[in-house]
C-alpha cells in the first residue's frame, strides 16, 4: 500500500480497519544469493538497494531479536558529514544527500531535520582545528561555516558562552540534523520487502558452513541456509560473528549511551556538541531533549551502561545549558558499539570468500546507513568495492593506509 | 560501577583507574623479521570476547602501577587480579 494523505483519509473513514503490516515476517527459504546478518538501519539498507539498484530479489535479512531493535533504535539520531578526510567526506556526504531524498525514495516519512550541526571551539587552540576542519571540509565541496559567539547565541541563545568551557565561536554545518531513527529502518524494510526481500525476525545466527576458506550457508536457530553470500551487519556483535567463521577483527566494543528526557516546550534549535566534554545534545519534535557523550571506559556487552559516565554527561551538559538543571532525564540506555583504533568503518570483502563486512561505525553508524548500504550492495552485487569504499577495507591495518577520523575531525570517542 | 582491589591501595572506586585494553600481547621481534601481518596483528587484533576478558589497568588517580584483571564483559563481575608479568590464571569459559 502506497501511504498518501488520500490513504490517510480513507482509512480514517473506514475506523483504521484496513492498513496492512508495512512488511512480511517471512519464513526462512532454504537458499538465496544473498543472506545479511542483521536486520538494523544498515541490513535493511544494504538489503533495499541490493534489491533496488542491482535487482538481486533472493536476499534475506536474519535478525537475531527484531528489527531495528539494536543500535538503531539507542542512538541520538544525529545526521551530518562534517568529517576531514576526503574519504570519509565522500562517503558522508553521499548518505546526508540521500538522507535528503530518502523520505520520498521510501515513500516513509523519515522525519528529516537538517536544524544544523554545531561543533562548538572552547579555546583559541580549538578554534584554529575547528577552522582546519572548515577548511577541509569546504575543500572537499561540503557546507561549513564559521559562528562567532554572538551568532552561536543567536542561534542558541540558552546555551552559556562563559562557563567551565567558555564558547569561543562554533563550525556549523547548516545540512547536519537529525532523523528518526526507527522511521529509517521501518522504511528501508517496508522498501525492502515490497521488493522480495525476506525479513526474518526471531532467528539468531549460530554458525557458518564453510567449505575450505568459503562460507556456503549460515546455520541459524530455524535451520541452515545456503546462502551465495554473507554480509555481517551486526555492529558491536561483529567480533563474535566473525569468530565464527575463524576471522579475528580490530574491534573493541564498548558501551555508548544516551538520555532524553521530559518532553518540554521547543528550546534548541540545533544539535550542539561540546568537544571538552564530549556531550552533544538536541530536542526531538515531541519535545524530549537528547543528550549523547562518551564512551564507558571499559570493554562491555553489557547494553545497560555505567554510572558514572551518566556523572559526566549531565555535568558536561549542564556546564552548557544551565537551565536544565532540573529537567528529569525520562530514560537512559546503552548500545554496544564496534569501535576500531582510526574510527572509521570496515566496509567491503573480507579474507573469508562470500564473508562481506559492514562494521566498525563505532559510535556513529546511524547517519551512515544510507552510503553503506548503498555502497555494500554494489560490492555483493558486482563482486566489486564500491569507489567509495576502496579506502575502508580491512586490509588497511596491515597496509597502516588508516583514515584516522579519531584525531582529525575530533570525534570525541 | 566497579569496586576494584587494587594490589597495592586496596578497594577503589573504578573513576579512580584506566582500563589498558587486553593483556598478555607479546609484542613480535626480532623487527626486521617482523611480518606486515605480524605487526597488525600486534598492534590492532583484538580478542574482544563476550565473556571472560583478561585486561590490563591502570590506578591511574592512585598508585599508577598496571596491574592485570578477569572480568566478564556481560555481567562485569571481577574473578581474578594479578600483577602484570604473573601467568594467566585459568578461569572457566575464559579466552
Amino acid at each position: 500500500m502506497r501511504y498518501s494523505a488520500l490513504s490517510i483519509v480513507r482509512n480514517a473513514l473506514t475506523g483504521h480497519r484496513h492498513w496492512q503490516p508495512a512488511w512480511r515476517n517471512a519464513e526462512p527459504r532454504s537458499r538465496y544469493d544473498v543472506v545479511i546478518v542483521g536486520g538494523g538501519g544498515h541490513g535493511l539498507a544494504t538489503a533495499y538497494y541490493l534489491a533496488k539498484n542491482h535487482g538481486v530479489r533472493s536476499v534475506a535479512v536474519i535478525e537475531k531479536g527484531w528489527i531495528g531493535g539494536g543500535n538503531t533504535g539507542r542512538n541520538t539520531t544525529v545526521v551530518r558529514s562534517n568529517y576531514f578526510f576526503p574519504e570519509s567526506a565522500a562517503f558522508y556526504e553521499l548518505s546526508l544527500k540521500l538522507y535528503e531524498g530518502l523520505s520520498r525514495e521510501l515513500n516513509y516519512n523519515i522525519m528529516l531535520s537538517q536544524r544544523g550541526m554545531m561543533n562548538l571551539a572552547h579555546s583559541r587552540h580549538q578554534v584554529e582545528m575547528a577552522h582546519r576542519v572548515l577548511n577541509g571540509m569546504r575543500v572537499n565541496g561540503i557546507d561549513a561555516e564559521w559562528l562567532e559567539p554572538a551568532q552561536v547565541h543567536e542561534i542558541e541563545p540558552l546555551l552559556r558562552l562563559d562557563g567551565r568551557f567558555p564558547v569561543y565561536g562554533a563550525l556549523i554545518q547548516r545540512r547536519g540534523g537529525t532523523a528518526r531513527h526507527d522511521a529509517v529502518a521501518w522504511g528501508y524494510a517496508r522498501g525492502a520487502d515490497q521488493l522480495g526481500v525476506d525479513i526474518i525476525q526471531q532467528c539468531e545466527v549460530t554458525g557458518f558452513v564453510k567449505q575450505g576458506n568459503a562460507i556456503t550457508g549460515v546455520k541459524t536457530s530455524r535451520g541452515d541456509i545456503v546462502a551465495g553470500k554473507v554480509c555481517l551487519s551486526v555492529a558491536g556483535h561483529t567480533s563474535q560473528l566473525a569468530a565464527l567463521a575463524g576471522l579475528p577483527l580490530p574491534i573493541t566494543s564498548y558501551a555508548l549511551q544516551a538520555f532524553v528526557s521530559e518532553p518540554v516546550k521547543p528550546v534548541l534549535n540545533t544539535v550542539t556538541l561540546s568537544p571538552s566534554t564530549g556531550v552533544y545534545i538536541s530536542q526531538t519534535d515531541k519535545g524530549e531533549v537528547v543528550i549523547g557523550g562518551g564512551l564507558d571506559l571499559y570493554p562491555s556487552y553489557a547494553q545497560r551502561g555505567n554510572l558514572h559516565t551518566v556523572e559526566n554527561v549531565v555535568a558536561g551538559m549542564l556546564d552548557m545549558f544551565p537551565m536544565f538543571s532540573r529537567l528529569r532525564l525520562m530514560r537512559q540506555w546503552a548500545g554496544i558499539v564496534d569501535v576500531v583504533k582510526d574510527s572509521s568503518p570496515i566496509l567491503g570483502p573480507s579474507p573469508v570468500d562470500n564473508l562481506y563486512l559492514n562494521c566498525g561505525f563505532g559510535t556513529g553508524g546511524f547517519k551512515a546507513i544510507p552510503a553503506g548500504g548503498f555502497t555494500m550492495a554494489h560490492t555483493l552485487a558486482t563482486g566489486k568495492r564500491h569507489p567509495l569504499i576502496e579506502g575502508f577495507g580491512l586490509e588497511r591495518f596491515t597496509t597502516g593506509a588508516l583514515i584516522d577520523e579519531a584525531g582529525a575531525s575530533g570525534i570525541a570517542h | 560501577m566497579l569496586k576494584i582491589d587494587c594490589p597495592f591501595c586496596g578497594p577503589r572506586d573504578e573513576i579512580e583507574f584506566r582500563c589498558g585494553g587486553q593483556s598478555h600481547i607479546t609484542r613480535p621481534g626480532p623487527h626486521s623479521e617482523v611480518s606486515d601481518t605480524a605487526w597488525a596483528q600486534y598492534l590492532y587484533l583484538r580478542g574482544n570476547p563476550k565473556g571472560w576478558h583478561y585486561e590490563r589497568w591502570l590506578h591511574a588517580s592512585g598508585c599508577r602501577q598496571w596491574f592485570n584483571v578477569v572480568r566478564q564483559t556481560t555481567t562485569h563481575e571481577i574473578k581474578a587480579i594479578y600483577a602484570m608479568g604473573a601467568p594467566r590464571p585459568d578461569v572457566e569459559g575464559g579466552s
